[in-house]
């Protein structure tokens, strides 16, 4: 059953309850995302300290279930990471949605890799996917320090 | 009228989709195609197929008079006084662009004001939104008021000396509100003012009189009327046709052209510009005859059961808010599921084969007003039944159930 695997429990908690939905203060870089065809949005913010840690990482922003748990569950997993750490799991995570079976970094636990599998449910909608995509293209784009605003639309 | 045996000229609802039985409630989005549109289709391509309107060999000549035929029927359809005031377009919003385009090039100058309400779908603001750049002119919004409607008042309060043209929907495709037009049509003339009617939802759902309406310029599109893809129709009054200068250049609608000068073709020529959507324009000539045969009469009666059964049925559902509450309402329903995106309500129904639509409708200026990113909408064609609605009750319920809601 697909659906099933879409909304599974984790993701509805998330998206009822999601964690880090707030601003940090100081934040050091931030960024926007939208997707304009459902109107979801997503403001990351992102505080490196200076070993370019993340020391803490929020987001605001309103969208589907899977938009909201993606965003938290996301936030909750990149905090305390390195800057070339987040970005490797931000390329494996993409890499996952968009192709791979399974996660490959050795940067998450296997509880943390569960957590994140729970959303290869939306590989079987495709119009679903950028829901799941749209705080993960953000956050790079908070990486990068980008003034432009990420978007899932190619 | 026998619904059962109007749905068998759907072949669409002979398949299942993913398991399930077809429950299409997304007709205000596009509508399903009866068989005999479909086999036009095919059978000019394999039998009749020729360019219209240029060559005079036996197939020119017969695709031309069915090309024309259709533009006839569509005359009659909606009660135009002459066949030439029937323009064939890629589909409503060609339609509206090409009058904002020629009539803002003619009329409009810095600081003349256009006249369009919150309720507008994208394609009847964008289009007048470049000439906000190009002519440095101003638009100027109706509003919506608690039922989701924008009343005669609402327009004659936004009326200045400054508004050039008034362009209002036919029928909302959000909360359904059908604008009283005659009346904004009386309005506007009494000063002067032309109206531009997008007729996208009225179409498909309303007994159209243009005669009566008035209007100098109605866009409609065919494939919500049950008709292809690719195909709209620019009704507008004669006297606007022959006065509105050319929107596209190219073969077809030109008269003479020299170096020096080119002078251009008699209407309906003038703004068919180019190959047009031959096969779907004489397609279309099926739907028509397809709501012919059935009565638009008839079809907005069966559509209004529908909706005040959906009304009831959704209104005594608990978290269910349905969005406006017009008095004169089509087929149109949208709807929010407080603690449930619209998205993931579109998705789980759609597990259940009940298609619907879930997001802005091309409608973000009522959207923000309505203080809402999205919402769901369901919304009617000929083909519904009380059974299709039920089971977008029951599939809300099971989405409440998965959410774990009341």
């Amino acid at each position: 059953m697909n659906l099933k695997e879409l909304y599974q429990e984790i993701i509805l908690e998330h998206g009822k309850n999601p964690r880090n939905l707030r601003k940090t203060d100081n934040f050091t870089r931030d960024a926007k995302g939208n997707n304009p065809l459902c109107g979801d949005n997503v403001h990351i913010y992102l505080k490196l300290n200076e070993n370019n840690k993340v020391e803490d990482i929020s987001f605001e922003g309103s969208g589907c279930a899977i938009t909201m748990a993606s965003a938290s569950i996301m936030t909750d997993l990149v905090r305390g990471k390195e800057e070339k750490e987040v970005k490797e799991i931000v390329t494996d995570f993409l890499d996952m949605i968009k192709e791979k079976d399974e996660l490959s970094t050795e940067l998450l636990n296997e509880d943390e890799k569960t957590k994140l599998m729970c959303l290869s449910g939306v590989k079987q909608y495709p119009m679903r996917v950028k829901c799941a995509t749209l705080s993960w293209h953000t956050l790079t784009s908070a990486m990068n320090n980008s003034q432009e605003i990420a978007s899932t639309e190619d | 009228m026998n619904i059962d045996q109007i749905k068998k000229e759907f072949p669409i609802f002979d398949n299942k989709v993913q398991n399930n039985d077809l429950v299409y409630l997304d007709s205000a989005n596009s509508s399903q195609k009866p068989r005999i549109v479909i086999d036009r289709i095919y059978d000019f391509y394999s039998k009749e197929f020729s360019n219209v309107g240029r060559s005079v060999h036996y197939l020119a000549v017969a695709a031309t008079n069915l090309y024309e035929q259709t533009r006839t029927s569509v005359q009659k359809y909606i009660n135009a006084s002459d066949k030439n005031e029937i323009v064939f377009t890629k589909g409503a919003t060609e339609a509206i662009n090409l009058v904002a385009n020629t009539f803002g090039q003619k009329y409009l100058d810095e600081g003349d004001e256009v006249l369009i309400t919150e309720l507008e779908h994208h394609s009847n603001y964008v289009p007048w939104h470049f000439l906000r750049k190009s002519k440095k002119i101003n638009i100027e919004f109706a509003e919506v008021n608690e039922q989701g409607e924008v009343t005669l008042e609402e327009i004659k309060k936004k009326i200045t000396d400054k508004t050039k043209i008034i362009c209002v929907t036919h029928l909302s495709n959000v909360t359904g509100a059908i604008l009283p037009i005659k009346e904004i049509v009386t309005l506007a003339h009494s000063k002067d003012i032309p109206v531009l009617v997008d007729g996208c939802q009225g179409a498909p759902h309303l007994k159209l009189d243009m005669q009566d309406l008035d209007c100098d310029f109605y866009a409609i599109s065919g494939h919500k009327m049950y008709g292809p893809t690719g195909i709209g129709v620019l009704y507008a009054k004669k006297k606007w046709l022959e006065d509105l200068p050319p929107y596209q250049g190219g073969g077809g609608m030109i008269r003479e052209v020299k170096k020096k000068g080119i002078s251009y073709g008699e209407l309906p020529n003038k703004y068919e510009a180019g190959t047009m959507a031959t096969a779907q324009v004489i397609a279309f000539n099926e739907s028509i005859k397809f709501l012919e045969k059935i009565g638009i009469e008839n079809i907005e009666k069966h559509e209004k059961e529908l909706l005040d059964y959906a009304v009831d049925l959704l209104g005594k559902n608990n978290s269910v808010n349905i969005i406006g509450n017009p008095k004169n309402k089509g087929g149109v329903i949208s709807f929010t599921i407080e603690g449930i995106h619209p998205h993931d309500i579109a998705t789980i129904l759609d597990e259940d084969g009940v298609a619907i639509r879930a997001g802005h409708h091309c409608c973000q200026i009522l959207h923000e007003k309505l203080g809402l990113p999205a919402t769901a909408r369901a919304s009617f064609g000929v083909y519904n039944t009380k059974d299709d609605i039920d089971q977008l009750n029951k599939s809300i319920n099971n989405c409440k159930k998965i959410f774990n809601l009341k």
